[in-house]
């Protein structure tokens, strides 16, 4: 699961400053005429610097949204939900796994990018910011995130670079699994006991707000901006994707009886949009830079993982076992 | 031969134990996900979490079909002193040198008992140990594999593994615990008995230990970790099922 890669608008410098202009032109033919690029490929430095933040922070998702379902496995009500969960946030360490080598393709090593993650350096998508105080909260994360993950993820499935796409083709296998498992929870909560529907309810009204979120803001159009349409690195706004969220999903949590905590909600009948009071976008910039409500803990967490098991890593590092980078 | 009252009484126990067993341990090894040494060690870790518990759930449905709860109702209604766990599969995870070592110590006794109860005269629960060693030989390789690599891993490492096996196998002796009906187990073939699954287990691990390095240690006589098999547990075992619980009890007769 994952939220959109964060492309900063006001960036001053041309991207394309210091580039090979016939090289350029080449790259992004094939890009226009639906090549996929490969490591080895020739590409222009900034294609390589978005690639490898997109893929890093897709992955950090990965790993830091395993923390709030995590805590839920040993809670989980049975058999069925707790095996169920286990192989469901299992994958999403697998996805972890997967991306980081799709970005070691990229030239940076996975230690690294984990070093910039602790360290505060690298961004997750910021919905892993917001506690799961209850099962219910689990149920939700898994049938809406994971559902707004795969619209983002096949969207970005299209793109340019060869090994971000195999993986996200792999990833969205996975993903439609868990959006199953998400909704099947979901239904049994909505349709249960009075405790049930209340549990579900009070976990939809807490999440809506960051699910809004989760597509990040609208986009202003810049230069920045189309060139990475170009290049298929920016595959959709996120406006559209959110659009797309609001379609397929509204209705779906209508039909159960749940309550949308937005008045204004509603479809447009003459344009076919969405309309919905704009999320608060101060504390979208607030929680990605630092100052959620989980954000301390979830690094914490991360950190003290890494730093507790070094003595592992040396061990089987020190057997001369060398590096290889993924070369796919 | 025939079944006296005797031997179902003994079956279940043994049944109820290496459920428990199965249950607890899966449990625990679920709690490395997201905070393994390396990204293929949660997974790992979870994969064997995952075949544990689904033996366990295996287990308690052959206990139902003798006569016993459902599943759900047994391994999420009871209380610490009902289960029949061993202390080993109880303790926290701790350390990642803890937690492979209990993998270690606690998997090669499963294989071992699995390939006991393959001949068993129990033919339900002969059919699943031979559908379980089909996947507790992955956990088997995987265990061998990290102990010969950490105790070759240099002097921290070497020495974090040699201080962890001393304090661990005192503790991997209470799996062979001698419950109950240990003769009507083996007069009725069901099962040769906690004795002889010890001894295989010491000759099983003592060549992997040696070619890790590591020195396997000599009080195989140690019952200071007894008591589980007959309700008496460590402290940690009660708030684990506290946690394990927490939602299924906010209304055991929903449906989650």
């Amino acid at each position: 699961m994952y939220g959109n890669a964060y492309i900063d608008p006001n960036q001053q410098h041309s991207i394309l400053e210091g580039e090979d202009m016939e090289k350029l032109a080449a790259f992004e033919a094939r890009i226009a005429q639906g090549d996929k690029i490969e490591p080895h490929d020739w590409m222009p430095k900034e294609y390589r610097k978005q690639l490898i933040r997109m893929i890093e922070q897709h992955a950090h998702s990965e790993i830091i949204g395993s923390l709030p379902e995590g805590t839920w496995i040993t809670r989980a009500p049975g058999f069925r939900r707790k095996l169920a969960l286990m192989a469901k946030v299992q994958d999403e360490v697998g996805h972890a796994q997967l991306l980081y080598a799709a970005a070691e393709t990229l030239g940076k090593r996975r230690e690294s990018m984990i070093n910039d993650l602790i360290s505060g350096k690298s961004k997750y998508s910021n919905v892993f910011n917001y506690p799961a105080p209850t099962w219910a909260d689990s149920a939700v994360i898994a049938w809406l995130i994971d559902a707004g993950a795969i619209i983002n993820q096949v969207t970005n499935s299209k793109g340019s670079y060869g090994p971000y796409c195999r993986a996200l083709d792999r990833i969205c296998a996975e993903e439609s699994f868990h959006l199953k498992y998400g909704h099947d929870n979901v239904v049994f909560l909505a349709t249960g006991t009075k405790v049930q529907r209340q549990m579900v309810q009070e976990a939809l009204t807490r999440w809506w707000p960051p699910i809004m979120h989760f597509f990040g803001p609208p986009d202003k159009s810049s230069v920045h901006g189309e060139i990475l349409m170009r290049w298929k690195v920016k595959m959709a706004s996120n406006d559209d994707m959110r659009q797309q969220f609001m379609n397929m999903y509204v209705p779906k949590i209508w039909d159960l009886g749940l309550q949308i905590p937005d008045p204004n909600l509603r479809k447009n009948e003459q344009t076919g949009k969405w309309e919905y009071t704009e999320p608060d976008w101060n504390e979208f910039k607030r929680v990605i830079n630092g100052d959620g409500p989980c954000n301390a803990e979830r690094l914490a967490v991360r950190r003290t993982a890494e730093e507790r098991h070094r003595w592992v890593r040396r061990a089987i590092l020190g057997q001369g076992v060398e590096y290889v980078t993924p070369l796919a | 031969m025939e079944y006296t009252e005797k031997h179902v009484l003994a079956l279940k126990e043994l049944l109820y134990k290496m459920a428990d067993d199965q249950l607890i341990l899966g449990h625990r090894n679920s709690e490395w996900t997201g905070l393994g040494p390396i990204l293929e060690e949660d997974i790992a870790f979870s994969s064997m979490a995952q075949d544990k518990i689904g033996q366990a759930q295996a287990l308690y449905e052959i206990l139902h079909e003798l006569g016993e709860g459902e599943p759900d109702t047994v391994a999420f209604m009871r209380n610490a002193e009902q289960f029949h766990c061993c202390h080993l599969v109880e303790i926290p995870i701790g350390e990642y040198d803890f937690s492979l070592l209990r993998h270690f110590l606690f998997d090669r006794a499963e294989q071992i008992r699995f390939d006991m109860l393959a001949q068993s005269s129990f033919e339900p629960l002969a059919q699943v140990a031979r559908k379980f060693r089909g996947e507790i030989k992955y956990h088997v390789m995987h265990a061998d594999v990290w102990v010969k690599q950490l105790g070759k891993g240099g002097a921290e490492s070497h020495g974090r593994m040699q201080d962890t096996l001393n304090s661990c196998f005192p503790m991997a002796l209470g799996i062979f615990e001698p419950g109950p009906y240990e003769a009507e187990l083996i007069e009725a073939g069901i099962f040769p008995g906690e004795l002889a699954l010890r001894n295989k287990w010491i000759e099983a691990i003592r060549p992997v230990i040696e070619s890790a390095g590591l020195r396997l240690p000599d009080q195989f006589d140690d019952t200071s970790a007894y008591g589980g098999r007959y309700g008496s547990h460590t402290e940690y075992l009660q708030p684990l099922l506290d946690e394990m619980t927490e939602v299924f009890r906010i209304d055991p007769a929903a449906e989650w």
